[in-house]
């Protein structure tokens, strides 16, 4: 047989470089998969089907009894109301957190890049600063700060909080937003007679609206998924979802119901993941505008 | 209008609240917990100042420093784990692989999800009775052991694969993004020189990456100092203080063990730590630009 | 003899967008080729294609008698130079330039011998411990061009390497790419959409438009013999002049009309026989001469418009039948706009297009 004459395009070959390539990304997937997978099967699950021990196999009947269970009659300590009620009490915290917080981000980017009064490098290197300190030196004076002011044990505090703690990040993203739109811009609105609130209200927020979803989405996750601060300032009424799932979880006694416990989970984590999945590109772009910072 | 001495007062009042919050929380309440380090306050505060008997007492505490030493090797093997799998993760995303948006989503879908959640999940899954241990033996290799989670030695390395395993993803985004914006010219030439790919990406893209990796890595980095929701749910602590961290140590003492003084002499330590990891980074980097602004 | 490297019916195609189709050029060895043309023309694909580092959709490429078609780019015995130099940015120009070699193994005394060769050759030696971000442009190019050298092949590859670099640097740098060809003496392969570096540097000049070679020939053949009207409106700065005419057949004798211009066409060298039909005539500014009439030369009355001094030479618009034409004087001109002219054509050295735009 003559020897094959090149010409024309080269064939492609399946090359093991390639092989490996898929195979290792196929594999890296089923790791960040498993998870998942594992807690979406124990939950359709029964007891005895648990008891047996194959966690990873499929269940012999889907079986949602879990799932209702978790949500309105799950017990924490004596209460067995389910978690229905920290998610509830999760969306009154977090929707507030999340309007105020951005709001006020936006605010600060926008004074912070196009007015920049006295003091506000030391603003922001202050917030900066702040955002690196771990929490647990605030929380003690701040339990006794909100309590004089009759806001300890309450969505109101929770909110508060969540909003203080929130201030670097989103001041960091409006800000770096800001600092991309041309200064010009602004300069033409005072020599139209705008002042900076009109400026603010009319021009600069309807056009950060990008920003404003990203913050928002880093801000709900982040919010909604928080465990300390709502442990410490919520109060038993009041708690978040989080807070809720480990209390059903850890501290039951007696056997566990690791079916309803995987529900729990699943329904907790569920709305972030929802948001992710409908939004990943914008998670995304939140991610590179505040993580890659310089 | 030459420059503006006085700036518009609208600007000031918008900021007012944030300067509140930054003054009275994030300075004051940071004042009086130190403060309160230097006191003997149990349940509640005193004005008893013992001087430095609080940070005696804590580095005296077997507790807090079993939570030191594991912090440290939690720290040091989750970034590294992330760094280093987001950095493959994302250099195998970078060969135009078909699917690639799914394998992203993949890849990320853990960051959108609680601490939390996360160590729950993982608990389960490596729940010895339960869990890989029992799966793997019935499918026949009776001896199979992967008890780490109830083994004093091993279980803080469960929480490294919880943690990584969350944080991978984050990592695998910098990096990918700094990997696109690196000039197409630069792999012609590569190719012309006849360097493999795996070495172009050792070699002349990772040393590209350095500042984002980097960033990337302070990141994950305070986020450690900061862990306490992963521990929480995924081991408590235990078993005994195996998976003990600073952050706990010290909410323990708040709130349960009520022991101000001594959490509080804990959190000024934590703060301090973070201070010293993150001023070499900015000296260096202050001093990187006075040295551009120079030239 | 053996072309250094050889294109055979290239054909390079997306989907049902053909960027060139059934390309074929032989280049000689120790010939220094350039491929001209305008943005989009295919020039870079061609190059690229050559270096193994586009895919083609039919057709052969031979280097150095080897048909290289399907194999790698590091195969092919090529060097590439770049445009935006493609340093690798953290390692130091010692590094930048062994790399390759590096990986493909060579021994450590033999990789410094050949650093030093190229490095006293482009005047590097200063500069080996240096990174790039510390160089200038022309610097950082040199040793993009050492990186190319190192590697000691046959063929060297040049995507619009000046591109990035001011007037100054440009008219520097193309010298010394010159000098280097006349000692290297190997087969340079060099795009460039500037004709200032065509006409300087070539052997010979491919001019290529939409992905096809509308003339490859030398740069004095280019310049005085344009194969079409594209060629010739392309080369030369100012740009040629042209006439919307007719060939118009007196007798024997072809006349060229248009606008009351009637133009004797026997001192023209006509490629074929002299056929009637629409035709252009192009002209060089430098070949009408105020002064032609006395040498006998045909002349066309016009009305300076515009009077440009260059420096060294003067060029003049002047007005005709509502075209704007233009000629070249040395040194200043005495003439004002508004003055009548009527500058004679050297039409020995005219060209002709007919109404497809070919030569002839």
């Amino acid at each position: 047989m003559t020897a094959l004459h090149p010409r024309g395009p080269k064939p492609s070959r399946l090359t093991a470089g390639q092989v490996g390539l898929y195979a290792f990304l196929i594999l890296s997937a089923l790791f960040f998969l498993l998870p998942l997978y594992t807690m979406l099967v124990t939950s359709l699950k029964t007891m005895e089907e648990i008891r047996q021990g194959r966690i990873f196999a499929l269940p012999d009947t889907i079986d949602f009894t879990a799932w209702k269970t978790a949500w309105s009659g799950a017990c924490m300590g004596t209460q067995c109301l389910g978690v229905r009620i920290g998610f509830w009490n999760s969306v009154k915290i977090t929707v507030p957190a999340v309007a105020i917080s951005v709001f006020i981000g936006a605010i600060n980017g926008y004074a912070l890049s196009f007015w920049r009064p006295r003091g506000s490098n030391l603003l922001f290197g202050l917030l900066m600063a702040g955002g690196l300190i771990p929490y647990q030196i605030f929380l003690y004076p701040l339990v006794r700060l909100l309590a004089n002011l009759s806001l300890y044990n309450s969505v109101a505090g929770v909110v508060l909080v969540h909003v203080i703690f929130g201030l670097p990040l989103v001041t960091l993203l409006f800000r770096n937003y800001f600092v991309t739109i041309p200064e010009e811009l602004c300069k033409a609105a005072r020599v139209d007679g705008a002042g900076f609130w009109r400026i603010f209200l009319q021009i600069m927020l309807p056009m950060s609206v990008p920003m404003i979803v990203v913050a928002s989405i880093f801000q709900f996750t982040g919010i909604w998924n928080d465990f300390l601060i709502g442990l410490v300032f919520a109060g038993r009424d009041n708690l978040p979802m989080t807070v809720q799932l480990n209390n059903i979880v850890n501290t039951t006694m007696g056997e566990r119901a690791y079916n309803v416990n995987m529900a729990a989970t699943i329904l907790t984590a569920v709305v972030p993941l929802a948001i992710y999945f409908f939004s990943g590109r914008w998670f995304l772009r939140g991610v590179a505008a505040g993580a890659v910072k310089g | 209008m030459q420059t503006k001495r006085r700036r518009p007062l609208a600007a000031t009042f918008a900021l007012l609240p944030t300067w509140i919050a930054a003054i009275v929380v994030y300075i004051g309440t940071m004042v009086w917990s130190v403060r309160l380090s230097f006191t003997d306050s149990t349940i509640f505060p005193s004005s008893n100042y013992v001087g430095f008997a609080q940070y005696a007492k804590l580095f005296r505490t077997s507790r807090w420093l079993a939570s030191l030493e594991n912090v440290l090797i939690f720290g040091v093997l989750y970034v590294a784990g992330c760094l280093a799998l987001g950095f493959v993760l994302a250099a195998a995303l970078d060969r135009k692989v078909r699917f690639e948006s799914l394998f992203r989503t993949i890849f990320l879908y853990p960051y959108a999800m609680s601490f939390v959640v996360t160590g729950l999940i993982w608990q389960w899954m490596l729940n010895p009775t339960f869990g890989i241990q029992a799966t793997v033996r019935a499918l026949g290799w009776q001896s199979f052991v992967f008890d780490w989670i109830v083994n004093r030695d091993m279980a803080i390395y469960t929480v490294v694969f919880a943690g990584v395993w969350q944080g991978a993803g984050l990592v695998m985004v910098i990096a990918l993004s700094g990997m696109r914006g690196i000039g197409e010219e630069q792999w012609k030439a590569a190719q012309i020189d006849g360097i493999p790919i795996w070495r172009i990406y050792t070699s002349i893209i990772l040393p590209q990456l350095g500042p984002a990796l980097a960033a990337s890595g302070m990141l994950l980095s305070m986020g450690v100092i900061k862990t306490y929701d992963l521990i929480v749910a995924q081991t408590g602590g235990g078993p005994g203080y195996s998976t003990e961290v600073p952050a706990k140590f010290i909410m323990d003492n708040l709130f349960e063990r009520q022991n101000l003084g001594l959490a509080s002499a804990g959190a000024t330590v934590l703060v301090l730590s973070v201070v010293m990891a993150v001023a070499p980074f900015r000296y260096a980097l202050h001093m990187r630009a006075r040295r551009r602004g120079a030239h | 003899m053996q072309p250094a490297v050889s294109v055979k019916d290239l054909k390079i195609a997306y989907g049902d967008h053909t960027v060139i189709d059934k390309m074929s050029i032989d280049i000689a060895p120790r010939e220094f080729l350039v491929l001209l043309g305008p943005s989009g023309c295919g020039k870079s694909t061609l190059l690229n294609s050559i270096a193994g580092l586009q895919d083609i959709s039919d057709g052969e490429i031979w280097i150095s008698d080897k048909n290289v078609t399907w194999a790698e780019p590091k195969d092919r015995g090529i060097g590439m130079v770049f445009q935006s130099y493609a340093l690798y940015p953290r390692m130091s120009v010692r590094k930048n330039l062994s790399f390759g070699l590096r990986v493909a193994g060579l021994p450590k005394a033999e990789i410094e011998a050949r650093i030093a060769r190229t490095a006293s050759l482009l005047h590097l030696d200063k500069l080996l411990d240096r990174r790039p971000s510390e160089l200038s442009g022309g610097q950082r190019q040199r040793v993009a061009i050492g990186r190319a050298l190192v590697r000691e092949v046959n063929v060297f590859l040049f995507d619009e390497p000046l591109s990035n670099l001011d007037a100054k640097l440009r008219n520097e740098l193309r010298v010394e790419i010159k000098k280097l060809h006349q000692s290297l003496g190997n087969t340079m392969i060099y795009v460039t959409h500037d004709q200032v570096e065509a006409l300087t540097l070539a052997d010979r000049i491919a001019i290529m438009k939409d992905g096809v070679i509308q003339q490859l020939a030398s740069p004095s053949e280019i310049y005085h013999r344009p194969a079409n009207l594209f060629v010739a409106g392309f080369i030369g700065a100012p740009a040629m002049n042209f006439i919307k005419g007719e060939i118009v057949l007196k007798g024997d004798v072809p006349v060229f009309e248009s606008n009351g211009l009637a133009i004797d066409l026997a001192g023209y060298p006509f490629l074929g026989a002299a056929k009637a039909g629409p035709t252009t005539l192009g002209i060089r500014p430098e070949h009408i001469a105020s002064n032609g009439a006395d040498v006998g030369w045909p002349t066309i009355p016009g009305i300076v418009s515009v009077v440009e001094p260059m420096g060294a030479d003067t060029v003049l618009w002047f007005d005709w039948a509502g075209q704007s034409l233009s000629y070249r004087i040395m040194g200043d001109a005495i003439l004002e706009p508004g003055t009548a002219i009527t500058p004679g054509l050297d039409i020995a050295k005219a060209s002709l297009f007919g109404a497809d735009g070919t030569r002839l």
